[in-house]
């Protein structure tokens, strides 16, 4: 029990890491709110759903053009709404919330839930891995969230966008003085991770169904792993999708799965209350608290 | 030929920031309508509308004041995204008191508001040190965690909640209550604002470095102004209580976050006057797209993003600018 509890855990860190990576680029690493990350999340999901089995429209082609709409999605949000309220932190997350409640609550009102509505699993098998069954999509999420995770951090400490974006989020006007456009930058942010929501949705949606519902729990789950991680640190994401994973399984199995959120939301209140930026945030130490 | 926009105050509002303000009627009048006005539809509104929006303006004097709670901490520089944390813990206050030890609403509810208010200051008392949006955070969570510990620990009768809770008297005593806190809560405030005490307050949202600097504890000053947001919100949750005679884990639900500031952001924040403003014209609005069914909240989401967008001051700055103002294009000096 304990081994296969432990695998379980391992794909649901992998699974919490991969849903947070997206948020994490824009509002971790970049410092731009997008609080409508969740319905990015979910539209994307919809999106593939409807291309599939409203359109047909083949898989590959269906997931491209998903990808790309939200990340046109992403950018245009940032053009029309976020540019306008850009530097005041608290107008940016309700701007971006109430459009994240907007979309949300649009595909609540369609009533598109339900068993029917999920994404094809990329190979129907199931393996044995000591004494435990898994099957080939948590595998995938495993294999894909390393991938994505390791190219985030080559990402952002070694291509010139990625500097930029790290560069954004510490000082916005030295960044401005060594020629990086910010507006653009943050545009760019904002699009990465939408486009890597959809992407998260391709892979952890065939586990379970969509609903809107989802959106809000990608959300808070997304923004634990930032906050605990740290902002600005993709190590901060990795340890923290392991503490928050490791934690819920574990109280899944041996205390009950009333308190696998309590586990996840006393962490977050815990590190916010002792160390805001969280464990391995190097940024805006001296800013958050007095 | 570049123009730009004059604004100069009117020859009335200058005339009437004086003693001669006593000279006519109608400086008087132009003082006195912006303050009497707000009484007399409060004290009115109940009388004029049938049953059913007599509920709905219980709902507007909830949301009101909280809004003018999330609008005290605001002004204390604690943006708080959790209002709801208040209303939950007075509700439960109330309600474990009038279901457990049988007190009546008029006891429980005002020992309601001054301990939830007193249980909400001790709670965020460790994250005061903490600014800005990371202050935000632990208050989106804390009513969260609350509600899930409910859930698991099964207290306070769970899932199912408490029921059968003693009503208010009559229903116009409801009404009457309601109006007359949210009128005492409004100009007290908004009073106190105003006063040096208030500029303590505010002060610390400009700049809480100085306001240390001029050697004053501000952590005494947050604490105080966490209280006196989390008694009013205590008081509404305490007050829904008994109306609704129920009290269970929707108390905390994350409409009674939203709601508030949302009413804030539309009326005006910085002015408790805004948000009860915003309050006026949000929940009977979100009242008469009942029709739309879910689609309420889709068109509530992009209200808020227009308004966040187009008219940052809200609602209530615009008016007040237009009472006291005139504008006129003027052409741009060479």
């Amino acid at each position: 029990m304990l081994v296969g509890t432990t695998l379980y855990a391992l794909i649901n860190t992998a699974i919490l890491a991969l849903m947070a990576i997206g948020f994490n680029l824009t509002f971790g690493i970049s410092g731009v709110a997008n609080f409508a990350y969740g319905a990015f999340y979910v539209f994307a999901a919809y999106g593939i759903w409807g291309m599939l089995n409203l359109l047909h429209i083949p898989y590959l082609l269906a997931v491209l053009i998903a990808v790309l709409a939200n990340v046109l999605m992403g950018a245009l949000i940032y053009r029309f709404v976020l540019l306008r309220v850009r530097g005041q932190a608290l107008s940016e997350v309700i701007a971006t919330f109430g459009i994240g409640l907007a979309i949300l609550e649009l595909f609540s009102y369609f009533g598109w839930v339900g068993f029917e509505y999920t994404l094809p699993v990329f190979m129907d098998r199931s393996f044995i891995i000591a004494g435990t069954y898994v099957d080939f999509q948590r595998l995938a999420i495993l294999v894909f969230s390393t991938v994505l995770i390791s190219g985030l951090w080559w990402f952002t400490h070694h291509t010139s966008i990625g500097l930029a974006f790290r560069g954004i989020a510490q000082d916005e006007r030295t960044a401005l003085t060594f020629g990086i456009d910010s507006d653009w930058i943050a545009t760019l942010s904002v699009s990465f991770g939408a486009g890597v929501a959809a992407l998260a949705a391709l892979f952890i949606i065939p586990l379970g169904s969509i609903a809107p519902g989802e959106g809000y729990d990608v959300l808070i789950k997304a923004l634990a792993v930032c906050i605990i991680g740290g902002l600005g640190s993709t190590g901060g994401v990795i340890a923290a999708s392991f503490i928050v994973g490791f934690a819920e399984r574990f109280t899944d199995t041996y205390i009950g799965s009333h308190w696998t959120m309590i586990v996840s939301l006393a962490a977050i209140l815990l590190v916010l209350t002792i160390k805001p930026s969280g464990l391995f945030g190097k940024q805006k130490e001296l800013e958050e608290r007095i | 030929m570049k123009k730009r926009k004059e604004r100069i105050d009117r020859g009335i509002k200058v005339r009437s920031s004086d003693i001669f303000a006593l000279l006519s009627w109608r400086e008087m009048l132009y003082l006195a309508t912006p303050r009497i006005l707000p009484v007399i539809v409060c004290l009115s509104l109940p009388l004029l509308l049938d049953p059913y929006w007599q509920k709905v303006l219980l709902s507007v004097a909830v949301v009101a004041l909280l809004a003018i709670s999330w609008d005290i901490l605001a002004q204390t520089g604690m943006v708080s995204l959790g209002q709801a944390l208040f209303f939950g813990v007075g509700a439960y206050c109330s309600g474990v008191m009038n279901h457990y030890w049988g007190l009546s609403p008029v006891l429980t509810i005002p020992i309601a508001s001054l301990l939830g208010g007193l249980i909400c200051t001790l709670m965020l008392l460790p994250v005061l040190r903490l600014r800005g949006i990371y202050f935000s955070m632990v208050t989106l969570i804390i009513p969260l965690i609350l509600v899930r510990i409910v859930e698991a620990t099964k207290i306070f009768g769970g899932t199912e909640g408490l029921s059968g809770m003693t009503p208010l008297p009559s229903k116009w005593f409801e009404l009457y209550l309601i109006m007359a806190v949210l009128l005492v809560v409004l100009f007290g405030f908004r009073r106190m604002l105003d006063s040096d005490y208030g500029l303590v307050l505010k002060g610390i949202n400009d700049n809480d470095r100085s306001v240390i600097n001029a050697g004053i504890n501000i952590y005494w000053f947050k604490a105080q102004s966490l209280f006196f947001a989390g008694a009013i919100g205590a008081f509404c949750g305490a007050f829904m209580t008994h109306v609704y005679m129920f009290v269970g884990m929707p108390v905390f639900a994350l409409d009674y976050s939203i709601l508030p500031i949302a009413a804030a952001v539309v009326g005006g924040p910085g002015t408790l006057a805004g948000a009860t403003f915003g309050a006026f014209i949000l929940v009977p609005m979100s009242e008469a797209l009942r029709g739309f069914g879910g689609l309420r909240i889709v068109l509530y989401g992009v209200f808020l993003v227009v308004f966040i967008v187009a008219l940052p001051e809200g609602i209530f700055h615009y008016i007040q600018r237009k009472y006291h103002q005139f504008e006129r294009w003027v052409e741009v000096d060479k």
